[in-house]
């Protein structure tokens, strides 16, 4: 019986991070094409925790759940918990692995594939069942300027995707979800890491930028602070959230937290206003999925402007100062 | 200390055209050290200038061009400058390439301490290769790291940056930590340094060298290829253009649900 396996994520906070339920929901989708594979999930977490998941998992179409308990796994830990991955993988053959590309999945995805030999694909935006019944991979590459589609010669054929390239079930899918306890073996581990501690709540604007309706983002085009500044105000003026492009971070104008693109976020606002980016694939996957995106921009054949709904050929210099003027004098 | 920074060379992706048969023009496509790893080196030569007795030895994998990246590392400060090229290296997805630069780091610099990685190369950008090494080599990884401190040679200290905020751990070396654009002072080479660079013996290594067979190698020894390589497309309709301010208030005000009175 084949077998999809997906890996749950424990945040800091101790919920299951919300990229699992949007790739459950593609694998239930690339479970149809092989004869509805069971979908299962890993779970690795404290003692006593897992109760607090159950009723999601049987919400979310999950066959089977593996979970792995122990207080020795209240924080991750890259050797911990890659060796409990890799004996339940061992143990269960699951042909496909999807992990979220978060850091903790970016972490410990390549530690597991390079322990079971086999391949991994990063960053994936396109996943599909080929006609031999392979999992096929796309994801951008050259700084978002190809796209490839990678077949895996192996089994476990795995794939990591960011959140929010994906969209969740839109109901519940309810299954009779079995969950399976497994003993974690790792009384044997030596770690070679220990936690020293973790300050929260440094990257706020990250999670700002996860929820905004609206962004203002800023490419090389603003090209000074005082440019920059003029973006801040504009995006004050319609209570938007800032972002910039790689270009604007790489010339100081803007900190790497609020980069957008394939090195940086991935965002999906309602608005998504783009100022003085040129549009380089690699900034374009961070925000392509937006429901609405204006550009602005001098050159009217800069690639942004086709993947734009409306378009502004014009100097931001001149457009966000007249703009924010509108918006604050109503 | 003997610390061992992994360089990659990347085509400068700010620059990359298309051809008119809709390939990537690789032609005149300027060749940059990757900038993840220019932090890598950065971060090696913080610790150089606050412990004694550090020697960082910058090891790539890649063609024969790739010696003149070393080169710059070593005018940057680094001691020394290893080149593993094959030309059965070619077509290596991380798994090959982590394979064969733990090979490398094996058969010929095993008493390394600390190895420290970008955390991504801007052209491949799958963040994998770095814990593909640490994973064949057996030692632990710190990835996402913003800052490294408190390095007593025997432990060092490694702040991630990661979605929830700052995560700082200890590990014992060796071990091998992913860097991010941290808090690193830009360094540029100084004239005895690019005489140094230009002069150094790069040391070169092959397949045979350190102990790899075809099978374990480039394509033959990949887990993973492309299939399929296309242009990206993209499914919104048609952008409508507009100079007048006024529409592209109204615009911005409709699609983004402002309420404005």
């Amino acid at each position: 019986m084949s077998n999809i396996l997906l890996y749950a994520e424990v945040t800091k906070d101790k919920y299951l991070h919300t990229v699992l339920f949007e790739l459950a929901y593609k694998a239930r989708e690339l479970s149809e094409k092989l004869n509805n594979a069971d979908v299962s999930a890993l779970l690795i977490c404290k003692t006593g925790l897992a109760d607090e998941f159950k009723e999601a998992f049987i919400n979310s179409g999950f066959d089977y759940v593996y979970i792995a308990e122990d207080d020795r796994l209240a924080n991750y830990s890259t050797e911990l918990y890659s060796k409990i991955a890799v004996d339940v993988i061992n143990e269960i053959k699951p042909e496909i692995i999807l992990i979220g590309a978060t850091t903790q999945g970016r972490d410990l995805a390549p530690r597991i594939s390079s322990s079971l030999h086999t391949g991994l694909t990063a960053d994936c935006t396109g996943l599909d069942i080929n006609e031999r019944g392979q999992l096929a991979a796309t994801r951008p590459t050259f700084g978002g300027k190809l796209m490839a589609t990678i077949l895996c010669k192996t089994n476990p054929q795995m794939a990591t995707v960011r959140p929010k390239v994906f969209k969740p079930a839109p109901k519940n899918i309810v299954k009779d979800t079995k969950f399976i306890y497994i003993k974690p073996d790792i009384d044997n581990i030596d770690t070679k890491v220990k936690f020293v501690e973790f300050v929260k709540g440094l990257n706020t604007a990250i999670n700002e930028l996860d929820s905004a309706e609206i962004i203002v983002a800023g490419g090389k085009g603003m090209k000074n602070e005082a440019g920059f500044e003029l973006l801040k105000n504009f995006a004050e003026s319609i209570g938007a959230c800032v972002a910039a492009s790689r270009g604007a971070v790489e010339m100081g104008l803007a900190p790497s937290d609020i980069q957008i693109g394939q090195t940086g976020k991935t965002v999906t606002p309602k608005l998504y206003i783009a100022c003085g980016i040129s549009g380089a694939i690699q900034h374009i996957v961070g925000m392509q999925d937006s429901d609405k995106i204006i550009a602005i921009n001098t050159d009217e054949k800069a690639p942004i402007f086709d993947v734009c709904d409306y378009g502004f050929i014009g100097d931001v210099f001149e457009v966000l100062p007249k703009l924010t003027n509108l918006y604050k004098t109503k | 200390m003997k610390i061992i920074v992994c360089i990659k060379q990347v085509p400068d992706t700010t620059d990359i055209k298309w051809t008119e048969n809709n390939t990537i023009q690789r032609e005149g496509v300027e060749s940059i050290i990757n900038p993840f790893d220019v932090y890598a080196i950065e971060e090696a030569l913080k610790l150089k200038k606050v412990l004694t007795d550090v020697e960082i030895t910058v090891i790539t994998m890649g063609p024969l061009q790739a010696e003149k990246m070393l080169r710059q590392a070593i005018a940057l400060g680094c001691d020394k400058g290893v080149l593993i090229t094959d030309k059965k290296f070619a077509g290596a997805d991380t798994y090959a390439t982590g394979k064969t630069i733990a090979a490398a780091i094996k058969s010929k610099f095993s008493d390394f301490d600390l190895i420290i990685c970008g955390q991504f190369a801007i052209d491949g950008d799958t963040a994998q290769t770095g814990p593909s090494i640490a994973s064949q080599l057996g030692i632990p990884q710190i990835t996402f790291v913003k800052e490294l401190k408190d390095c007593d040679g025997g432990h060092i200290c490694a702040v991630r940056e990661i979605e929830d905020g700052l995560e700082t751990l200890k590990v014992e070396l060796p071990a091998l930590i992913c860097v991010l654009k941290g808090i690193q002072e830009t360094t540029r080479a100084k004239i005895n340094g690019y005489i140094k660079g230009k002069n150094a013996e790069i040391e070169v290594y092959s397949m045979e060298d350190i102990g790899l067979t075809p099978e374990e190698t480039g394509i033959k020894g990949s887990p993973t290829f492309v299939s399929r390589a296309f242009r990206p497309e993209h499914n919104r309709g048609k952008c409508e253009m507009c100079r007048d301010i006024s529409l592209l208030k109204e615009k911005i005000t409709e699609f983004g649900g402002l309420n404005i009175e």
